[in-house]
């Protein structure tokens, strides 16, 4: 499964990429979300896919029984998808903003700072 | 002697306040440091004559073993009298000259400051703490040079003088770090004992190409000679002090000083001796074609170090005692000139020879100055000058070298040139027509009369008693350059012999060119054209491009697209994981492997890449949002599949959000556009392919070679006796890594401030209404 996982992850990277290098500020929100999401998927596959095996301990022991997926990727992966969130509302309130003085949705006419 | 060369740098800033307290007398009261400090080296002489180098050493930078050591002997010696003399007289002068120029105690400060420097170049025994003293010249001549700096042709002259000099001092630092790797220590006194060492060893040539280059850029040797006339931007008592005793007479010092570790070999003669011939030739015929009083000056000032240049390459007994002999005689009569030049500028307004004449009577101390020391450049007797010509010649007669007849044609050559450059200085602005002038100009005061005075009353004094320092500290100096010990006495009359004939000859050939002056200019005005293929032309041509260079570079780099930064950047991490697989080919362990796939799973995947392939298509706004929900979703199945009920949970909530936040914000924009041209979006899709492809493999051979097993195992063994928790994700987050929570929430709180500020907040004068985020 996790051979497939890297074929699914490495999709989500260009689609993302392809995204990200459109003119279209929604485009490139887009692409964010896709990359957050690539990037979540990519350490969750690194740290070794396990199934059926929670990180809990169970209430009658100290330990958990037997192999535990890794709880500091899922950790780290919790982290980046609430950052991630707070990132994207704030890009897509920029964007609304910057489409209210530039009327348009093309990058390439911010390229000034003046505007 | 710490001490000696400090006290410029320390005074340096009181310099203005003693201004303001004695307006009128700055310059002289200035002038009683140099004069001191003349004084504490004249008191050395005997001992450093006759019993040898004093030698001071403290600890600096133990570690790096950089101690703060001086040397002084005869060729230090030599130096340091010439620069404080000379800098007490330059004070003295620049004081009157720049009376009411309102810069003057910068003047003042930056003088001071390069006096400093110069005095720890030619004192310092520590080949780092030379180097150090060697950029500070170049810093304060640099500002030296570009003192009147509203001026703009000032300020590109500075410039030009110090991307030379800095640029040779990047050479000379190489070099020095060579020498002191291949001789074994970094102490000049102990590097002069092991030339043999140093000169068989096999980057011997490197390290000599390398400093001779800072040589040569300090003391504008051929091709670098052209930055030196330019300097004369600089004040007229700046000049007179840079081309006497010190900056470009740095260089002079090194090759001299280095002459016992480095000298003596076939290299070094050929690169001194043949750059020096070329220079000597090339200034004394650039001064004579100049018409500029300080441009012909200047370039006399170029033969000189041409001179010195290739007697040190020559590096015999004789050639070394002319050497120095030749530098004492040039400081003497170059400052006194310098000064002269400045007084007839500073008297009657004129800059240029052509506008000269008749001045005698007027002027009646600054001609026969001016004469003196004209005498002395031409070689005259009885002047000092006569003597260091005399030597000079001798030097490249008696040379055994194959080449020595080629040094001594174009020694020959100089000294006939330099006669009449000599006759120009020294009787066009006095005697002839008088040049018509609105008033009639008076003698200078005697501030600025002293200096030239004394330089040229000492040319005099020395060549009719040379034996006041014959065997002392000219003999002491060339001792040091040559690396072992010569007493040579000197006398102005040798009797009738090869060396005074030619001496004649020059002085006869050179008084008819200059009595053919104008039509010797006339006859060689083809050179010019010839300057178009000159080094400073190549100068202006690696200025402007490298200026062109940064341009397009800044150009391409910097192009306001976000697209093209994204790709540079991609590509060049693709291009960077390519080499280094290439270097590593076994880096790579890829062990695809599809055999372990459940049904379900597989189904997620496909809508995932389906749902992914959807959003990037779809032309519709909210198709696709949609499809991006889709895939969040996908996600979080595939986490609760593979054991991540936390990240599951999460996902799904935060992506509800996502998807209700982007249709109510972007439902207000227009639909998509149709912006790029399908090659590009090939294009485009090319680099995504290519970098989730690159990411694919990555994260293949990541899967194919684990060497640790999970840093884990503390988290989970100690989740439930040290955090009292049994969802072990959760414990991390607020218990084991809790400062880190701690910082996400400082992130969400900055992203929420931002947005509030944004949706409800707007500046003065937008009268847009705000708007509600939930319409």
């Amino acid at each position: 499964m996790t051979s497939l996982m890297a074929l699914v992850v490495g999709v989500l990277y260009a689609a993302a990429i392809y995204m990200m290098l459109r003119r279209s500020i929604v485009k490139l929100v887009i692409g964010l979300v896709l990359l957050s999401n690539a990037a979540n998927l990519l350490i969750f596959t690194a740290a070794g896919l396990r199934r059926d095996a929670p990180p809990l301990v169970p209430d009658d022991a100290q330990v958990p029984a037997g192999l535990v997926a890794d709880p500091l990727a899922q950790a780290l992966i919790l982290t980046a998808i609430v950052i991630g969130f707070g990132v994207l509302a704030f890009a897509v309130v920029l964007i609304r903003r910057a489409y209210e003085v530039v009327e348009a949705d093309d990058m390439h006419q911010m390229r000034d700072t003046d505007t | 002697m710490l001490t000696g060369i400090l006290s410029g740098f320390l005074l340096a800033p009181l310099a203005p306040a003693l201004h303001r307290l004695f307006p009128r007398y700055s310059g002289w009261l200035l002038a009683l440091l140099p004069a001191g400090l003349t004084l504490y080296f004249l008191q050395q002489w005997l001992p450093v004559t006759q019993q040898g180098p004093l030698l001071s050493h403290i600890d600096w930078v133990p570690a790096l073993a950089m101690p703060l050591s001086f040397m002084l002997d005869g060729l230090s010696l030599l130096f340091a009298l010439m620069i404080c003399a000379i800098g007490a007289l330059i004070f003295i002068y620049a004081g009157r000259y720049l009376e009411d120029h309102r810069d003057l105690p910068r003047l003042y400060v930056l003088l001071l400051c390069f006096m400093a420097s110069m005095l720890g170049v030619v004192l310092s025994d520590n080949l780092i703490v030379l180097f150090v003293f060697w950029e500070l010249t170049s810093i304060t001549s640099y500002l030296l040079i570009g003192f009147n700096h509203e001026d703009a042709n000032a300020r590109a002259k500075a410039l030009q003088g110090l991307i030379v000099t800095v640029g040779g001092g990047l050479a000379l630092m190489t070099g020095f770090i060579l020498l002191g790797q291949i001789g074994g220590s970094y102490e000049l006194s102990v590097l002069i004992t092991r030339g043999d060492t140093i000169t068989a060893h096999p980057l011997y040539g490197l390290t000599l190409v390398l400093i001779v280059l800072g040589a040569f850029t300090k003391s504008a040797q051929f091709p670098f000679h052209f930055w030196l006339p330019n300097a004369m931007a600089a004040p007229t008592p700046v000049s007179a002090y840079l081309h006497s005793a010190t900056m470009v007479k740095a260089g002079i010092y090194l090759l001299a000083r280095l002459h016992p570790a480095m000298g003596g070999t076939e290299l070094w003669l050929l690169l001194l001796g043949g750059a020096g011939a070329i220079t000597m030739v090339l200034g004394v015929f650039l001064s004579l074609r100049a018409t500029g009083i300080k441009r012909m000056l200047a370039y006399s000032t170029v033969m000189a170090l041409g001179t010195l240049t290739m007697l040190i390459g020559l590096g015999t007994r004789t050639a070394l005692l002319a050497a120095m002999s030749y530098l004492l005689a040039h400081s003497l009569y170059k400052g006194a000139l310098f000064m002269v030049a400045g007084i007839i500028d500073h008297q009657t307004g004129r800059k240029d020879f052509l506008d000269t004449g008749g001045w005698a009577r007027y002027l009646p101390v600054t001609s026969a100055c001016a004469g003196l020391a004209a005498m002395s450049l031409a070689g005259v007797m009885p002047l000092f000058g006569f003597i260091a010509k005399e030597q000079l010649l001798e030097a490249g007669l008696n040379h055994g070298h194959a080449l020595a007849p080629l040094f001594s044609a174009a020694i020959v050559v100089a000294a006939t040139l330099g006669v009449a450059v000599a006759a120009v200085i020294g009787i066009r602005p006095w005697f002839g027509k008088p040049a018509a002038l609105t008033h009639t100009p008076s003698e200078a005061p005697p501030a600025m009369l002293l200096g030239p005075a004394l330089l040229a009353g000492l040319g005099l004094l020395l060549g009719l008693i040379p034996g006041l320092i014959d065997r002392s500290l000219l003999s002491a100096a060339a001792s040091a350059s040559l690396g072992e010990r010569v007493t040579q006495p000197l006398a102005l009359w040798h009797g009738i012999n090869t060396a005074l004939l030619i001496s004649l000859g020059a002085v006869l050939v050179g008084l008819v060119l200059f009595r053919y002056w104008q039509g010797f200019r006339h006859a060689t005005r083809w050179t010019d054209t010839l300057a178009r293929f000159g080094p400073e032309q190549a100068y202006h041509r690696l200025m402007d491009g490298l200026v062109a260079l940064s341009n397009s570079q800044t150009r391409l780099l910097q192009s306001g697209y976000l697209r093209y930064y994204l790709i540079s950047t991609l590509l060049t991490l693709v291009a960077l994981v390519i080499a280094a697989l290439w270097l590593n080919p076994d880096a790579l362990k890829l062990r695809p492997d599809f055999t372990d796939i459940q049904l379900h799973e597989a189904v997620i995947a496909a809508v995932l890449v389906i749902a992914t392939l959807a959003a990037v298509t779809l032309q519709s706004r909210l198709g696709a949002v949609a499809s991006l929900g889709a895939v969040g979703f996908s996600i979080a199945l595939l986490y609760v599949l593979f054991s991540a009920p936390d990240l599951s949970i999460t996902q799904v909530l935060v992506e509800t959000l996502t998807v209700i936040m982007l249709v109510l914000v972007l439902f207000r924009l227009p639909g998509f556009l149709r912006l790029t041209r399908t090659r590009t979006r090939l294009a485009d899709a090319l680099v995504g392919i290519t970098v989730g492809g690159m990411i694919t493999v990555l994260l293949l051979s990541v899967l194919g070679s684990r060497y640790h097993g999970s840093i884990a195992h503390y988290f989970i063994t100690e989740s439930v006796p040290a955090g009292y928790g049994r969802n072990i994700v959760n414990v991390i987050l607020v218990d084991f890594r809790a400062l880190d929570t701690l910082g996400e929430l400082f992130v969400l709180a900055l992203a929420a401030t931002g947005v509030y500020a944004m949706l409800k907040l707007r500046s003065k004068g937008d009268t847009t209404e705000p708007e509600e985020t939930h319409d």
